[in-house]
C-alpha cells in the first residue's frame, strides 16, 4: 500500500516540479502576481508535505529552506530581484534532483547541496529561522507534541479533572462528550455534571455556557496523555487536572500546556481578530527586473511582447477564471488500444465502402449516405482519441530552460531562453522523444552559437545571448524552432572539419546550405574543438536520426554574425498520415503527402539521359534527377529509359528536388501508421506500414531515404554539382 | 453506520495516505482536491467530520472554514485542519476561523485516529 | 483444460506436428497462437530470402518467415495449400510458413532424444530434440533459435 502511495507521491512530484518551473518562469518574465507566487510556494510545500510522510529527510529539509524563502517572497518581506530568481531556479533544479535521487536512489552532489542551502539561508531571517525552522526540523519536532500511549507509568493514578468549557469552544465544533469518550479510553472514568453555576432562566445569556463537569479518571497513563485529549480545547475552557491534593502540579501542568501551545491567553485575544481571509498581498511593485531587462535588451523585449504576451496572458486569464480543469488519469496502454481500435474502425469503413461499391445492387444511395455518416463519426472518434495523446510542449520547454541555464553556467556565457507557443499540443511520444534532440541543439546553441560576453560586447550585441524556442502548428505539422542570436555557423571551419574527417573531398564545391548540412553527417563531431559540453561524442547526426524516426526533418538556417535557426518539422500525430496510394512494380505503397510537391504523368519528352545511367526529368525548363522507386527498393532490375507512369516531385530536407518514378497513382487518403519497430529492423526506404481498405498491408515510403540511397554514391562527387546547378 | 470523513487536500499523496489510513480504520472516506470542491461536495456527503489542508488553490483551508462555519448551520461539524506548521499562530488562526482541531503533517495513523476520536468520539 | 481433465496425461506435453520441405517438425502447442491458411503477404524491400514479408493479423503487422528457407532448405513457393503458424516470440506474434499441419501429438518428455550430430550446422541450431512418431522422425523446433530477435529481419 505504502509503495503505491509513494509512487503517487513521485508522480505528483513531477507535476509539482513542472508547476514550480512554470511559476518561476512566469515570475522571471515579470509576472509576480500573488497567485503565481503562491502556486510556486504551494508546489514546494506539497513536495515537503509528501516527503515528510515518507521520511525523506534530505528532501524535506531542502524543501523547507526553499519554502521559507518563498514564504518571505509571498509576504513581500523579500524582493524578487534577478539574483534571487536565479537562486530560486537553481534551487528548483536541485529540488528536482533530490526528488529523482529519493525515487531512484543515488546521491546528490553534496557540495552543490550545501552551497544552495547556504545561499538560501542568507535570505532567511535569523529570528524567523529559529522560530519556524526549529520546530519544523526533521528530528524530534516532527513527532506529534503529545501522544497518548507514549510512556506509560507503572502505577495507577486517579486524576480529578474539572472542565468548564467557554462558549467559544462550541463555535469550534468541539463536544465535551467526545472528549470524555476519549478519556474513558485511558482508564476508569466517572463523570458528573456541575449545574451550580446555572443562573436563573432570565439571567441566561444567549450562547453562554454555564455547565461544568467534574471527572475522575483512574489510569496508568501519564498526565500528558490526559492533556493530549484536551489539546484542541486548550484556551477554550477552564481546565484543571489534579491528583490528590496536588495543587502545584496543576499550575505546572497548565504552564506546561501553555508553553507547549506557545500562546498565552492575552496574545490569543489578539489573534482572534485576524481576518478569516488570508491577508491580501500588497500589490507587487513593478519589478526591478523588468526594467533591467528592458534596458539591456530593448529590442528583444518588444519583439517578445508582441509574440508572446497575448497568448500567455490569455492562458493565464483562462487558468485563473476556470481553475484547473478536472482530469482523469488513464493508463497510456488503454489510450493506445483505443487508438488502434479506431484505426481499425476507419479501415473497416473503407473495406465496407469498397464492398458496397462492388455490390450488384441497383440503388445503394441510402446505404452510401449512412456510410458517410459512419465515416464522419469514425473520424470524430479518431480526432477525440488523438487529442487524448496530445499534450502541450510546455513541460518539455521548461526542462529546456534548465538545459540552457546549465550550459550557460558551464561555458561562462550568458544566455536566456525565451519560449513561445508553449501551449502547442503535440503527441506524447513525440514530446518524449524530442527531449534529447532539443537538449543537444540547445547545448550546441549555447556552446557554439552564443559568443562570450566580451565578444558580444565587441560586436555591439547585448552581453546576454538570447535563444528563442518556439513551437507552432503549421499546416498539418508541428514546427519546433531553436533560434539563437549568436555568431552563426562557422562554415569555413565546418568545411575544413569535414575535409579533415574525410567526409568530403578537398575540392568539393558546396553551397552554404550544403555546408550547413554537413553537421548532420555521421562522424562529424565537433568534440575536438570546444569544451566538454556539447561535444560528448554525439554529433548532430543523432539529432537528425531521432527526428527522422519521428517522421520529421531538421532544417538549418544561419546568417554569419546574426545567429542560427534549427527547425524541426514533425507530423502532428504518429498515428495517422495523409498519404498518396501508388503502385510500384505491382506492389501497393503509400507516399506521405507532405513530401510531395507535385505529381505528373510521365511522357517521352520529359526524360533526359545524363551520362551512362543518370536520368533527369525536365519540368518547365528545369531538370530534376529521377529516382526509380522500384529499383531503389530492389523490386525491379535496372532502370529502363522508358518513362514511368507517374512522377512524384519531392523535396528533400536540404531543399534538393527529386522525381520519384512510380507506376501509377490510385488514391489519396488518410492512413493509419503501423510502426515496423519490433516487427522487423530498419527497412531502407520504408518508414512504416499501413493497412489498406482490402486488409492488405502497404509500405509507407520514406522519400528522403529513397533519394539519399539512390544518390548517396554521387552525393559529393562532381556530378552532384552539375545536377544541383541544373536543378536550381 | 460508518463515520464519514471528508478530506480536502490538493496533494494526491496526502489524500492517498489519508484514504489508506481512514479506510483501514473503518471510516467512510470522501475527498476533494481543493477547498472549492470540498465546500461544493459538503452538503451531498454530509460528513461527520472534515479534514482540510490549509494551503490550497481556489479556496484555501481558511476559506473552507469560513464557508462552512459562516452560515451558522454547520457550527457543530468538527473540522480538523492539516498543517505542516506546528507554529502556534497557525493553530490560533485556524481556531479563530472555527477549526475544531489540527493534525500536524507528517502524521502517523495513530495521531490521526486519535484526533478524529477526540472530535467525533468515533473509535473508527 | 483437457490436460487437467485427464490426469494420466499430466506429464505429457502436446505438440503440433507439421511438414516443412517434406520433413516433419513440431512445436509445443502452448507456443502456437493460431494457424492460418496462407495468403499473399506484403513484401519487405531488401528483405533476406527467408523473410517473406508482413501480414495483417487483426490490425497488427506481423512478419512471416519461410521456415524452409530459414532451415537452409529450398525456398517454399507458397500457395493456398500452405499454412502460416502464428507463434509468440518475445511476446510478439510472428508467422511461420509451413507446408501443412499434420496432427496433435502427445509426447512424454522422456521420449525426447538429443539431436544426433549431423553435418548441417544450420539446421542443428534450430532443432532442440527429436522424437519418433509412427516410425517417423519428428524434429522439435527451438523457437528462440529460429527467431532470435525481431530486429534481425531485413538486416
Amino acid at each position: 500500500m505504502t509503495g503505491s502511495i509513494m509512487d503517487t507521491f513521485f508522480e505528483e512530484c513531477e507535476e509539482l516540479l513542472e508547476a514550480m518551473d512554470a511559476g518561476l518562469a512566469a515570475i522571471e518574465e515579470g509576472d509576480q502576481d500573488a497567485e503565481t507566487v503562491n502556486a510556486v510556494f504551494r508546489a514546494v510545500h506539497s513536495i515537503k508535505g509528501g516527503a515528510g510522510a515518507f521520511g525523506l529527510d534530505e528532501l524535506v529539509a531542502f524543501a523547507h529552506n526553499f519554502e521559507t524563502v518563498f514564504d518571505d517572497v509571498r509576504s513581500n518581506k523579500l524582493e524578487l530581484d534577478e539574483k534571487l530568481i536565479q537562486l530560486l531556479f537553481r534551487a528548483s533544479d536541485h529540488l528536482s534532483d533530490l526528488v529523482t535521487c529519493a525515487r531512484d536512489g543515488g546521491q546528490v552532489d553534496s557540495a552543490h547541496h550545501d552551497v544552495l542551502i547556504k545561499a538560501l539561508a542568507e535570505y532567511i531571517d535569523e529570528d524567523e529561522e529559529e522560530l519556524v525552522f526549529e520546530p519544523m526540523g526533521v528530528g524530534a519536532a516532527f513527532e506529534p507534541a503529545a501522544l497518548p500511549l507514549l510512556d506509560a507509568v507503572e502505577e495507577e493514578v486517579t486524576y480529578d479533572i474539572r472542565f468548564h468549557p467557554l462558549k467559544e469552544m462550541y463555535a469550534t465544533g468541539n463536544e465535551p462528550y467526545f472528549l470524555f469518550q476519549a478519556l474513558s479510553d485511558l482508564g476508569e472514568l466517572s463523570v458528573s455534571l456541575d449545574e451550580n453555576e446555572l443562573p436563573g432562566f432570565d439571567a441566561m445569556e444567549d450562547g453562554e455556557n454555564y455547565l461544568s463537569w467534574e471527572l475522575s479518571l483512574t489510569t496508568l497513563k501519564p498526565r500528558s496523555s490526559i492533556e493530549a485529549v484536551f489539546e484542541f480545547v486548550e484556551g477554550l475552557c477552564e481546565l484543571s487536572i489534579t491528583t490528590d491534593g496536588d495543587a502545584e502540579a496543576e499550575v505546572d501542568a497548565l504552564a506546561a500546556l501553555n508553553a507547549a501551545f506557545g500562546v498565552g491567553s492575552a496574545e490569543e485575544e489578539n489573534v482572534v481578530d485576524v481576518p478569516l481571509d488570508q491577508p491580501a498581498p500588497e500589490p507587487v511593485e513593478a519589478p526591478a527586473l523588468a526594467e533591467v531587462e528592458t534596458v539591456e535588451v530593448p529590442e528583444v523585449k518588444s519583439d517578445q511582447a508582441a509574440e508572446n504576451t497575448p497568448v500567455a496572458k490569455k492562458d493565464a486569464a483562462k487558468a485563473k477564471s476556470a481553475g484547473p480543469k478536472p482530469t482523469l488519469r488513464v493508463e497510456l496502454d488503454r489510450v493506445d488500444k483505443l487508438i488502434n481500435a479506431v484505426g481499425e474502425l476507419i479501415i473497416n469503413h473503407s473495406m465496407l465502402a469498397q464492398q458496397i461499391a462492388n455490390l450488384d445492387a441497383s440503388d445503394t444511395r441510402d446505404v452510401e449516405t449512412e456510410l458517410e455518416g459512419f465515416k464522419t463519426l469514425a473520424r470524430d472518434i479518431q480526432e477525440g482519441v488523438m487529442a487524448i495523446r496530445a499534450q502541450p510542449v510546455k513541460p518539455l520547454f521548461q526542462r529546456m530552460a534548465r538545459i540552457v541555464r546549465e550550459a550557460s553556467a558551464a561555458t561562462g556565457k550568458s544566455a536566456k531562453l525565451v519560449t513561445v507557443g508553449e501551449a502547442t499540443e503535440v503527441d506524447k511520444t513525440v514530446i518524449e522523444r524530442l527531449a534529447d534532440p532539443l537538449t543537444h541543439i540547445l547545448r550546441n546553441a549555447v556552446d557554439h552559437g552564443i559568443e562570450t560576453p566580451e565578444d558580444r560586447a565587441a560586436t555591439g550585441k547585448d552581453k546576454a545571448g538570447e535563444i528563442h524556442l518556439t513551437a507552432a502548428h503549421r499546416s498539418g505539422s508541428v514546427c519546433i524552432e531553436v533560434k539563437d542570436d549568436g555568431a552563426g555557423l562557422n562554415r569555413k571551419k565546418i568545411r575544413q572539419i569535414a575535409i579533415d574527417k574525410g567526409l568530403i573531398p578537398e575540392n568539393a564545391e558546396l553551397n552554404d546550405n550544403e555546408i550547413d548540412n554537413l553537421l548532420f553527417l555521421p562522424g562529424f563531431s565537433t568534440a575536438s574543438e570546444i569544451s566538454n559540453l556539447s561535444g560528448r561524442g554525439v554529433g548532430m547526426d543523432v539529432v537528425k536520426n531521432a527526428v527522422t524516426k519521428l517522421g520529421g526533418r531538421v532544417n538549418i538556417a544561419s546568417t554569419p554574425g546574426r545567429g542560427s535557426t534549427f527547425s524541426i518539422i514533425l507530423p502532428l500525430t504518429l498515428a495517422v498520415m495523409d498519404g498518396m496510394v501508388v503502385s510500384v512494380a505491382g506492389h501497393t505503397m503509400v507516399v506521405p503527402i507532405t513530401a510531395i510537391v507535385e505529381t505528373m504523368r510521365g511522357n517521352d519528352d520529359m526524360i533526359n539521359n545524363l551520362g551512362a545511367d543518370g536520368t533527369l526529368l525536365s519540368i518547365r525548363g528545369s531538370f530534376v534527377p529521377i529516382c526509380d522507386v522500384a529499383s531503389s527498393l530492389g523490386l525491379r532490375g535496372d532502370t529502363t529509359n522508358e518513362p514511368a507512369g507517374v512522377y512524384l516531385l519531392v523535396e528533400t530536407e536540404n531543399g534538393d528536388r527529386c522525381a520519384l518514378a512510380v507506376d501509377d497513382i490510385h488514391d489519396q487518403r488518410q492512413v493509419v501508421i503501423k510502426s515496423l519497430d519490433g516487427v522487423c529492423g530498419n527497412v531502407p526506404g520504408v518508414s512504416a506500414a499501413t493497412i489498406l481498405g482490402d486488409g492488405k498491408i502497404a509500405m509507407i515510403l520514406d522519400p528522403e531515404s529513397i533519394v539519399t540511397a539512390s544518390s548517396s554514391a554521387a552525393v559529393f562527387d562532381t556530378d552532384r554539382r552539375m545536377s544541383n546547378a541544373i536543378a536550381s | 453506520m460508518k463515520t464519514k470523513v471528508l478530506a480536502i487536500d490538493d496533494s494526491r499523496t496526502i489524500r492517498n495516505l489519508l484514504a489508506a489510513c481512514l479506510e483501514e480504520a473503518g471510516f467512510e472516506y470522501f475527498s476533494a482536491v481543493d477547498g472549492r470542491e470540498g465546500v461544493d461536495k459538503y452538503s451531498d456527503i454530509d460528513p461527520d467530520v472534515v479534514i482540510t489542508d490549509i494551503n490550497m488553490p481556489n479556496l484555501d483551508g481558511f476559506g473552507v472554514l469560513e464557508e462552512l462555519r459562516g452560515d451558522g448551520i454547520n457550527s457543530k461539524v468538527p473540522i480538523l485542519v492539516l498543517t505542516t506548521e506546528s507554529a502556534a499562530d497557525m493553530k490560533a488562526r485556524a481556531r479563530a476561523a472555527g477549526a475544531t482541531g489540527w493534525i500536524t503533517k507528517p502524521f502517523d495513523d495513530e495521531s490521526l485516529i486519535f484526533a478524529l476520536k477526540r472530535v467525533t468520539g468515533a473509535a473508527a | 483444460m483437457q490436460l487437467q481433465a485427464e490426469a494420466k496425461h499430466v506429464d505429457h506435453s502436446e505438440f503440433v506436428s507439421f511438414t516443412v520441405a517434406s520433413q516433419a517438425f513440431c512445436l509445443k502447442i502452448t507456443q502456437i497462437r493460431e494457424i492460418r491458411r496462407w495468403q499473399p503477404v506484403t513484401v519487405l524491400p531488401h528483405a533476406p530470402a527467408d523473410v517473406l514479408g508482413v501480414m495483417n493479423l487483426r490490425g497488427a503487422v506481423i512478419p512471416i518467415y519461410d521456415l524452409s528457407a530459414r532451415f537452409g532448405l529450398e525456398q517454399t513457393d507458397a500457395s493456398e495449400r500452405n499454412v502460416v503458424i502464428v507463434v509468440s516470440v518475445h511476446d510478439k506474434p510472428v508467422g511461420l510458413l509451413a507446408e501443412s499441419v499434420s496432427e496433435i501429438i502427445s509426447i512424454d518428455p522422456d521420449d525426447i532424444q538429443e539431436t544426433p550430430q549431423v553435418d548441417s550446422r544450420n539446421t542443428m541450431d534450430f532443432i532442440q530434440g527429436i522424437i519418433s512418431q509412427n516410425d517417423e522422425m519428428v524434429r522439435i523446433i527451438n523457437l528462440d533459435a529460429v527467431i532470435s530477435s525481431p530486429e534481425q529481419v531485413a538486416q
